[in-house]
């Protein structure tokens, strides 16, 4: 019944989705490496049992839960997303998992929670690239909070109707399909609620290059290549499979609104 | 065994090391061994290895100095044609299978990105250099050919731009690469300023 539902979402879409095996072996997580293939290749250090997730800032139920704690009370759900990294490549990918504003509701965030910030994990034994100073660990990320309330939201907890891979982000990481990939944080330890904009890594990093909105935007190009166009995967030796990127990802409908008085050049 | 020996041997031996990479990744193309995005690795496996190999022709000149000894030399031309060679299948790989020779998107690229302006430039500047590499063109040109391919070290400094400028977190990415030509370029500048000391005694 599971796999009818997911031909049903595919077919919403239109598109044909990127395998399994893509999926699960072409990979940006710096936590353990630079190449493509280093999260796959040494995934198996990073343990996910037991899990928590410690929740702060301007919000009612503050405290540190379990992942059982925090996924029980939700129903799953297979969602087809495509997914496009901010290096011109994307996929299509049957993410399992449910929604973040169901997730937020529960903490009850105060009057003055204007953004909702997450991070990842650090531990230099399980994650072997943290060892060194690639970026300035932990891995953080944000979103305004209505971004995060937005239906389209999602908490993942397994792709393909199984549960997440370590290099795909386990046991539970974001995925917000109108942003590029980096927005989407992976094995989340912490949830705070802020007033201000969290100071995101990548943004801290290059913030001409990496904003901290990160929209998927064909009309303004990452400063070192075209983001008119991206590279759907998996691709073959012969046939790079090129084609035109999206505004928001294809998502526009349901997304752009949140952004109608902001000058998306400069908030990119 | 004389030197001379040891040269007829070794030169085929390191012709043969020098096209393992080509081997590997046609037997990796062959096996669908290069993942979801086959011709982005060929281009990035292609261009590593004409780094690397540019790398270690400019090593050649320092390792007669450190060794005192100059068999070194005797690989250099080798090791510069492979390193063109690489170059050239790096060139191909993106030309014809990154943007399956679609000549508006690379129209784009070449004016738009300075990441591959660079990089083509110096394409453009090895091709002199191998096209002069024999040794009737070094006796042709005389001091002149001396002077041209010193242009190597701009190339390579150029082709460390180009790889340092297209990583998401630049030198960072590549630094063993940097460090290399960072100790391979201060040598000969130390060499020459040596030059320099011992002409003024």
């Amino acid at each position: 019944q599971q796999i009818q539902q997911r031909q049903l979402q595919a077919n919403r879409t239109g598109e044909a989705l990127t395998p399994y095996e893509s999926v699960s072996t072409y990979n940006n997580f710096y936590e353990f490496g630079l190449d493509k293939s280093d999260p796959s290749e040494k995934a198996g250090s990073l343990k996910t049992e037991p899990w928590t997730v410690t929740v702060e800032g301007l919000c009612q139920k503050k405290g540190t839960f379990t992942l059982e704690d925090i996924v029980k009370p939700h129903a799953l759900e297979d969602r087809i997303y495509r997914f496009r990294c901010v290096e011109a490549w994307s996929m299509v990918v049957p993410w399992l998992g449910f929604s973040l504003a169901d997730l937020i509701k529960r903490f009850q965030p105060s009057a003055e929670a204007k953004y909702i910030e997450f991070t990842t994990l650090v531990d230099k034994t399980q994650f072997p690239n943290q060892r060194t100073n690639a970026l300035d660990w932990p891995y953080v990320e944000g979103l305004r909070l209505d971004e995060a309330m937005n239906p389209l939201t999602l908490i993942a907890v397994g792709v393909y109707g199984r549960s997440l891979p370590a290099q795909n982000g386990a046991p539970l990481r974001l995925i917000v399909p109108w942003k590029y990939g980096f927005k989407s944080i992976k094995s989340i330890v912490k949830i705070r609620f802020t007033a201000t904009q969290p100071k995101t890594t990548w943004a801290i990093m290059a913030p001409r290059e990496y904003g901290f909105y990160a929209n998927v935007n064909p009309a303004v190009d990452h400063p070192r290549w075209s983001q008119a166009r991206e590279r759907r995967l998996p691709a073959s030796l012969f046939n790079p499979n090129w084609q035109p990127t999206l505004a928001f990802n294809g998502y526009s409908k349901e997304v752009a609104a949140m952004y109608r008085h902001m000058d998306l050049r400069q908030y990119f | 065994m004389t030197q001379k020996q040891w040269i007829g041997y070794s030169k085929p031996l390191i012709f043969l090391l020098l096209c393992l990479p080509t081997v590997w990744l046609v037997l990796s193309a062959y096996q669908q061994n290069l993942g979801a995005d086959p011709a982005k690795k060929l281009v990035d496996e292609t261009g590593l290895w004409a780094l690397r190999i540019l790398l270690l022709s400019l090593a050649m000149t320092p390792f007669r100095y450190w060794t005192g000894s100059g068999v070194w030399l005797h690989y250099r031309r080798m090791l510069g044609l492979f390193a063109f060679y690489y170059v050239v299948l790096h060139l191909l790989s993106y030309t014809f299978l990154l943007f399956g020779a679609n000549w508006s998107y690379l129209q784009q690229e070449l004016t738009k990105r300075p990441y591959i302006i660079v990089g083509f430039s110096a394409f453009l500047l090895l091709i002199p250099l191998a096209l002069t590499s024999t040794k009737n063109w070094q006796r042709r040109l005389g001091q002149r050919w001396r002077k041209l391919h010193q242009l190597v070290y701009l190339i390579a400094l150029l082709a460390m731009l180009h790889v340092i400028w297209l990583k998401k977190l630049g030198v960072w990415a590549v630094w063993p690469y940097a460090l290399c030509l960072f100790i391979l370029l201060a040598e000969r500048i130390r060499q020459y300023q040596l030059k320099q000391q011992n002409s003024f005694k």
